[in-house]
């Protein structure tokens, strides 16, 4: 278990908090949000990004990334979550980086973990179909013709959608609606003919969109890992995306926290600060209890990835499950406590608040993972 | 390595078969000059362990320990844990006592105390908490007064856990009336003393673990003063540390060893349907009790590893808070679970495993009591940890 972090991880957390906090914070989101339409992220910021090689984290050396392990990559989504910062580092460098890295054949890892990690091509993971997370709900079909497959149905929510360069698409090529087993996930250019595109504007103001499937006629190339088992290669890739989400939300977590505690002690009414209020301290210890166990349930989750154990897929719903319940309870809590103004656009706890929700919703909610965890635990 | 073969050799000559098994209650072994033995084997297997040091593992050996290193006493608890073997000692001695002992006691009381408790020949109690001081502790009354050669103690003491059974007693006393925390002394007293009186408390749960004690002009030597005149509430803090954090290493073994039959409960209480828990709210509730087990499971872990460590320790200040509630949240899911089977007070017509769930629900009340209210660890957590003002 790694709960005590090396020299090497301490000065990537330092890092990765500097350039958050210099390049990324939470104005850079505000003004994004406020300049409208566009992509949800700066290129620019990216391609730095990709310079200090938070890019190719999760990339091995050999393809051009920097390998920095699951809690290297745990610790610059926990800093990026401090500040909201809009980066395609989950879409792109997590999610699917971890699917070609992890199914993709040596052509497919040769031709794009290199311009992952060097910030170059923008991807999309296109796995949901409705508002709820459903990995194994495919309908969307994937026929076999000549020479390949034709794609037809709709993918909802796809993060970074808007932006993509490529998408990572899961379709299904036998079974039924919810087998896990028929699923088969494909790989191919954003601006394949039949493909068409709707931003989404959502209250996090961060990209994503649906993406209608017209009859994409595509090579057997553009398959990803294995035919029909696209959900085995799903869970893991899921799996990982989910603890580094909930790196993300405890970062978040963080932040708030230390936001509410610093305003307890200013903020004066009736001749004191509200901090002295003992029912307003008591929410303040149950809030740093939830991130304390946060803390615990997220490491192990990214220790667990980092030694390769077999209960990855427990922890990742554990840390999932809890980081999207303490982070809800947080942010309701922000906005309470700081009173009118935390009812303001001004302060960021709206902000907070909003992306809370999409983080939870995102690859399951508590009550997604609750159930999970009971089916994985044998009830 | 060399360590743990020769734990595991010692512990396979010695354990004997019946001391790996669960241990009910009545089995539990707390030593002392009136302990009782309903199974003979674990006078056996606290002797022998004493006799290793076993049951201090981490006191010097010159005091009835084993002296042994921090990891060395993780290997020891590891290698019984995997035999499942029984503690073979409780004890509020080795617990709270011993350590402020170590740390506070001068050299004559050391020898003549540690030794006893190791051994398990002595059963100590805690006088703390008095009828008008609780959680307001260092409001305490008992008084005592400087006769010479002794201190003559007059008062009483409430909530003494097993005082009933104890043979000594570790005492907050009031020393000096001009000021309150700075006029407490940390007293030794040996019940067996004229003047000395216990009364057992019914509780919800029809159990008498706990009494009233009463001092009536008790002659106490002034060789058993710890620590100085009217220095007793720093012993007295430290001792809270050391029962603090071994009330959540308990929660956190019961957690480890118990936690994992809520499922078994929820499926033999609620149906079962395709291997699930039938009850899709109940299933969800049990899903998220889990989970919180683990999570706090983790954090004791991590804890644990920070200490070790000299790192930061934070989230210590949340295990004893954290630990009374999650189990007092446990016991009533069980009942929520198991209906009026959980509800059942005696007879044949209820299991014992029922009737026992009914006991230990209300016996887990006192956890947010004990040891420092649940209200008081927020508000320490408030002021010490997150530096809110008063
Ligand atoms: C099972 C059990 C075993 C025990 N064993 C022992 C023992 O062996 N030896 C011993 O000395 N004592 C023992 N105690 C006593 C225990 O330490 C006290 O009960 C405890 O400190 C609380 O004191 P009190 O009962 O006087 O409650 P009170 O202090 O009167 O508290 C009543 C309520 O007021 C709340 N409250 C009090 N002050 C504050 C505040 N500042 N802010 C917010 N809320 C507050 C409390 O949290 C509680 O909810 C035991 C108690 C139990 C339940």
């Amino acid at each position: 278990m790694a709960f005590l972090l090396s020299e090497e991880h301490g000065l990537l957390r330092e890092t990765a908090a500097q350039f958050f906090q210099d390049h990324m914070p939470v104005s850079h989101l505000r003004a994004l949000r406020d300049a409208g339409e566009g992509e949800a992220f700066d290129g620019n910021l990216w391609k730095k990004m990709a310079e200090l090689g938070f890019a190719g984290m999760m990339i091995p050396e050999d393809y051009g990334g920097t390998g920095f392990g699951a809690l290297g990559m745990g610790l610059v989504f926990e800093e990026a979550g401090r500040r909201l910062s809009p980066s395609p580092l989950f879409a792109t460098s997590c999610v699917s980086a971890e699917a070609v890295n992890h199914a993709g054949s040596e052509a497919q890892k040769k031709a794009h973990l290199p311009k992952i990690a060097a910030g170059e091509r923008i991807f999309a993971p296109a796995f949901d179909e409705g508002a709820r997370h459903a990995p194994y709900a495919v309908s969307c079909e994937a026929r076999r013709g000549r020479g390949g497959f034709t794609l037809r149905g709709r993918k909802r929510f796809a993060p970074d959608g808007g932006a993509a360069d490529w998408l990572i698409v899961s379709a299904r090529t036998s079974g039924e609606k919810d087998d896990k087993r028929g699923i088969t996930l494909f790989l191919f250019p954003s601006d394949a003919r039949g493909v068409e595109r709707v931003s989404l504007s959502m209250a996090d103001s961060r990209g994503m969109a649906d993406i209608q499937l017209e009859d994409v006629a595509l090579g057997e190339d553009s398959v990803l890992g294995e035919l029909d088992r696209g959900g085995e290669i799903l869970s893991r890739v899921l799996d990982v995306s989910r603890i580094a989400l909930a790196s993300e939300m405890l970062g978040a977590a963080r932040e708030l926290f230390e936001r509410i505690l610093a305003h307890m002690k200013e903020r004066r009414q009736f001749d004191q600060p509200i901090g002295s209020f003992q029912a307003l301290k008591h929410r303040a210890a149950e809030m740093f209890c939830q991130i304390e166990l946060g803390h615990s349930v997220v490491w192990d989750g990214l220790s667990a990835l980092e030694e390769g154990r077999d209960d990855v897929a427990q922890m990742a719903s554990l840390a999932k499950a809890r980081m999207s319940e303490a982070l809800r309870h947080i942010t309701n809590e922000a906005v309470q406590l700081h009173g009118g103004m935390g009812m303001t656009d001004e302060l960021d706890m709206g902000l907070f608040m909003k992306r809370a929700r999409v983080q939870a919703q995102l690859y399951g909610d508590g009550r997604f993972h609750r159930a999970r965890y009971a089916r994985l635990g044998g009830f | 390595m060399a360590f743990r073969e020769e734990v595991r050799a010692w512990l396979e000559e010695n354990c004997p078969p019946s001391m790996r098994t669960p241990m009910p209650e009545e089995e539990q072994v707390w030593g002392g000059r009136r302990a009782e033995w309903r199974n003979p084997d674990s006078k056996i297997w606290m002797e022998r362990a004493a006799a290793k040091g076993f049951t201090a593992p981490l006191w010097p050996q010159n005091y009835g320990g084993a002296g042994l290193t921090k990891e060395e006493a993780k290997i020891l608890a590891q290698e019984m844990a995997r035999i499942r073997a029984r503690p073979p000692l409780l004890s509020f001695g080795i617990w709270m006592l011993g350590p402020v002992l170590l740390e506070f006691g001068n050299e004559a009381q050391k020898k003549e105390h540690l030794p006893k408790i190791a051994k398990g020949e002595i059963r100590w109690c805690q006088g703390y908490s008095e009828p008008g001081a609780g959680s307001d502790l260092a409001g305490l009354q008992t008084k005592a007064e400087d006769k010479g050669d002794h201190y003559l103690v007059n008062g009483q003491k409430i909530w003494t856990s097993y005082a009933d059974k104890a043979d000594w007693i570790f005492c907050l006393v009031r020393t000096d009336k001009s000021k309150k925390h700075d006029g407490i002394s940390f007293l030794l007293i040996d019940m067996d003393d004229k003047g000395v009186e216990t009364k057992p408390i019914r509780l919800i749960s029809g159990a008498s673990p706990f009494c009233e004690t009463f001092f009536a002009n008790v002659r106490v030597p002034k060789e058993n003063l710890v620590h100085d005149l009217h220095k007793g509430w720093t012993v007295a803090k430290r001792l809270l540390q050391y029962e603090r954090n071994a009330i959540s290493d308990f929660r956190g073994d019961i957690i480890t060893s118990g936690g994992g039959a809520m499922e078994d409960v929820a499926k033999d209480y609620c149906g079962e349907e395709k291997g699930a828990v039938a009850d899709g709210a109940m299933r969800d509730a049990v899903s998220a009790h889990k989970m919180e087990s683990h999570a706090f499971g983790l954090t004791l872990r991590r804890v644990q590893e920070e200490a070790k460590a000299g790192g930061p320790t934070a989230a210590t200040s949340i295990l004893k808070y954290f630990g009374a509630e999650h189990n007092k949240r446990r016991f009533e899911l069980l009942l929520e679970m198991m209906g009026m089977e959980a509800l059942g007070w005696e007879g044949q017509s209820f299991s014992d495993s029922q009737l026992a769930t009914a006991r230990n629900w209300l016996r887990s009340k006192g956890n947010s009591i004990e040891g420092g209210t649940s209200e008081i660890q927020l508000n320490v957590i408030a002021k010490r940890v997150l530096g809110l003002p008063d």
